[in-house]
């Protein structure tokens, strides 16, 4: 039989390494709560300071009014330009800009759920590489590029009526632009072109939550739903959906919210008509009347206060 | 009787992989069937071809009589508890185990109560407004069992449902198991790579091994008379003789196994060496040398116990050598 002899040091407590570097070591691993202190001070300084100061400084901005005749901010504490809000044009543009949100939000988790069902489920090695590279290649181009790209692609003289025209079916393509509200001239100066160039660049913040969420449910969690008896359409409306719903919900605070501020998409491709951002932006531009603009800003902020404490209620975060 | 379960040359590939490969098997109604086997072996395989997870390759699978090929799981009377058992998370104790009621369209009202029945059954009443994760693990083993039984399952499939438990709670639910079985008399085929669980558990045993079910049995049987070399091995811990060994003894010139508790230490016989003595309450194990073969003598409790390295003599009686095929 063999034995085995250990060679034990001299020491059961090992030298201290030297210098600075190896004190402060030690000090940091006796007080931790040092080191976190030290870790977590500038980005604190720098999110309290920078970020939401500013934000307060602009709701303050909010709750000012302009005088008509000079232009000049009158610093008085007053509801009344939050009462502008609630005339015609400047609800209409809450609205237009509010239900575009939630159609572009729905139309992108339909969209996107499949997409990351197949990535999260059967998409393996090279193919998975291939579904991140798909889904977030569109994110490493220039915004305005894809924007401008789109107003040629969706323009009379575009491809998508070369495409229709050549496939005879020209005809659906005018009955579509001949619709009341979402038709136009061409999809370019559509709102239903407006739709489909939001859709497009906002549908990776959708999918990749959504993946993430699918990914953790685990794959058993389907077999035990069959195996009790649930259908497919059954075992998607009670297990999976439902656990999903958290990613989904992630997801649609992105394209819900990017869509709510956003000011250069209806600006290029749309008709003329205001959404919430484009409006933030001529009043503390040309009209210099910032605390419109600010008011104006707010609004997003409370509608995605409200959709947050919606999905709570509904039980979106129930299973995180 | 038409056994619960029938396979037929049943094989499951995936690929170039023979998961399965021509399998033959009959689980009697209302019988506790164990298939057993090392992990990779295609015992769970087996069982997710009778779940409905997986479809044959080849050969086919009769349920009560009828063909389960091409039959979804969901229009299967057969109900899993899941190694690790798969409960919802997002549900409450009393939804999960009324799942299986609720998409089949009973009322509220109706599955809470049985719901809740079901519950009384695994001990676990009152738990039904818990969530999963609030639940130790011997709980959400009980919660996985109830959720399948709520169903009334004609088979109950249990795939290494006790593995993650500890050793007490393992003991204690094998018991309860067993006893739930035996009351509502349902067909339960249980997979396993422990052979005491088996052993203790099953009326009958199948051992499985690369794909196949080397040898079916009662349990006595598969441990008294192990056909091959590899059941000897995997099921007890069964001395096994090297034919070289046996014509050194005077047998035959092949596979044996010998076992432990079968060898006594007597004033004559084979010489050998004690080389390790473990003590284990109901009895004291020695590891002896005989020859250039290790073999383990189980004495029972009380026997005196001879020290490491004294030599001894051995002796069994010689219908307790049982010859074996040579086939691994």
């Amino acid at each position: 039989m063999t034995v085995l002899t250990v060679d034990t040091p001299g020491s059961s407590i090992l030298p201290r390494r030297g210098g600075f570097a190896g004190a402060l070591s030690d000090a940091f691993w006796r007080h931790p709560l040092l080191l976190l202190i030290l870790m977590l001070t500038p980005p604190l300084l720098w999110l309290g300071i920078i970020y939401i100061g500013s934000l307060i400084a602009l709701l303050l901005q909010s709750f000012f009014s302009i005088d008509d005749f000079s232009g000049v901010v009158n610093p008085e504490f007053t509801l009344a330009t939050y009462a502008q809000l609630l005339n015609g044009t400047n609800l209409d543009i809450i609205l237009r800009t509010v239900s575009m949100a939630a159609l572009v939000t729905l139309a992108s988790a339909v969209l996107a759920f499949p997409i990351a069902y197949y990535a999260a489920r059967y998409a393996k090695g090279r193919w998975k590489a291939f579904f991140y590279l798909g889904v977030m290649l569109p994110l490493w181009s220039s915004y305005l590029v894809k924007v401008y790209a789109w107003k040629l692609i969706l323009a009379k003289e575009g491809i998508v009526t070369w495409v229709f025209a050549k496939l005879h079916l020209g005809f659906v393509l005018e009955a579509i632009l001949s619709l009341p509200v979402i038709g136009g001239n061409s999809l370019s100066v559509s709102y239903l072109g407006t739709f489909l160039v939001f859709v497009y660049i906002w549908l990776p913040y959708m999918i990749l939550p959504t993946q993430a969420a699918l990914e953790r449910v685990p794959a058993n969690l389907i077999e035990a739903s069959a195996d009790l008896g649930a259908s497919p359409r059954q075992t998607f409306r009670t297990v999976l959906l439902p656990l999903a719903l958290p990613g989904i919900v992630a997801g649609s605070i992105f394209t819900f919210s990017l869509t709510l501020g956003d000011y250069i998409i209806p600006q290029i491709i749309g008709s003329s008509r205001l959404f919430i951002g484009q409006a933030v932006y001529a009043q503390q531009g040309t009209a210099g009347n910032v605390p419109l603009a600010a008011a104006f800003s707010v609004v997003p902020i409370v509608i995605m206060g409200l959709y947050l404490a919606a999905a709570k209620r509904l039980g979106a975060f129930d299973a995180l | 009787m038409t056994p619960a379960v029938r396979f037929q040359k049943v094989s499951r590939h995936f690929g170039a992989v023979r998961a399965v490969d021509g399998v033959d098997l009959d689980v009697a109604s209302g019988e506790f069937f164990a298939m057993l086997g090392p992990s990779g072996s295609g015992k769970t395989t087996c069982l997710r071809l009778i779940a409905g997870f997986e479809q044959p390759t080849a050969g086919s699978i009769e349920i009560f009589g009828e063909r389960a090929e091409g039959v979804p799981p969901y229009r299967r009377n057969v109900n899993t508890v899941f190694q690790d058992y798969a409960l919802f998370p997002h549900l409450n104790i009393l939804d999960n185990v009324a799942y299986g009621l609720m998409v089949k369209g009973i009322s509220k009202t109706d599955r809470y109560k049985e719901a809740e029945k079901a519950l009384e059954l695994v001990k676990l009443p009152g738990y039904g407004s818990r969530k999963p994760s609030q639940l130790s693990g011997g709980q959400r083993q009980r919660v996985a069992l109830a959720r399948a039984l709520v169903n009334k399952p004609k088979v109950l499939l249990l795939d290494e449902p006790l593995g993650a438990l500890d050793l007490k709670l393992r003991e204690q639910m094998q018991e309860e198991l067993k006893s739930l079985q035996r009351a509502l008399g349902i067909t339960f085929v249980f997979v396993t790579h422990d052979q005491g669980e088996a052993l203790s558990m099953a009326d009958r045993v199948a051992v499985f091994n690369n794909g196949g079910i080397v040898q079916q049995g009662t349990p006595q049987e598969i441990y008294r008379r192990p056909k091959t070399r590899f059941v000897a091995d995997f099921v007890g811990s069964s001395n096994l003789l090297s034919p070289d060994l046996m014509a050194s003894l005077g047998g035959e010139r092949r596979w044996a196994s010998l076992r432990p508790e079968a060898v006594r230490v007597a004033s004559e016989g084979a010489e050998a060496v004690v080389e390790n003595v473990s003590f284990l309450g109901a009895g004291t194990r020695l590891a002896v040398e005989l020859g250039s073969a290790r073999l383990h003598v189980m004495l029972p409790a009380g026997a005196d116990v001879p020290d490491v390295g004294t030599p001894i003599r051995l002796s069994w009686n010689s219908q307790d050598i049982h010859y074996m095929d040579d086939a691994a």
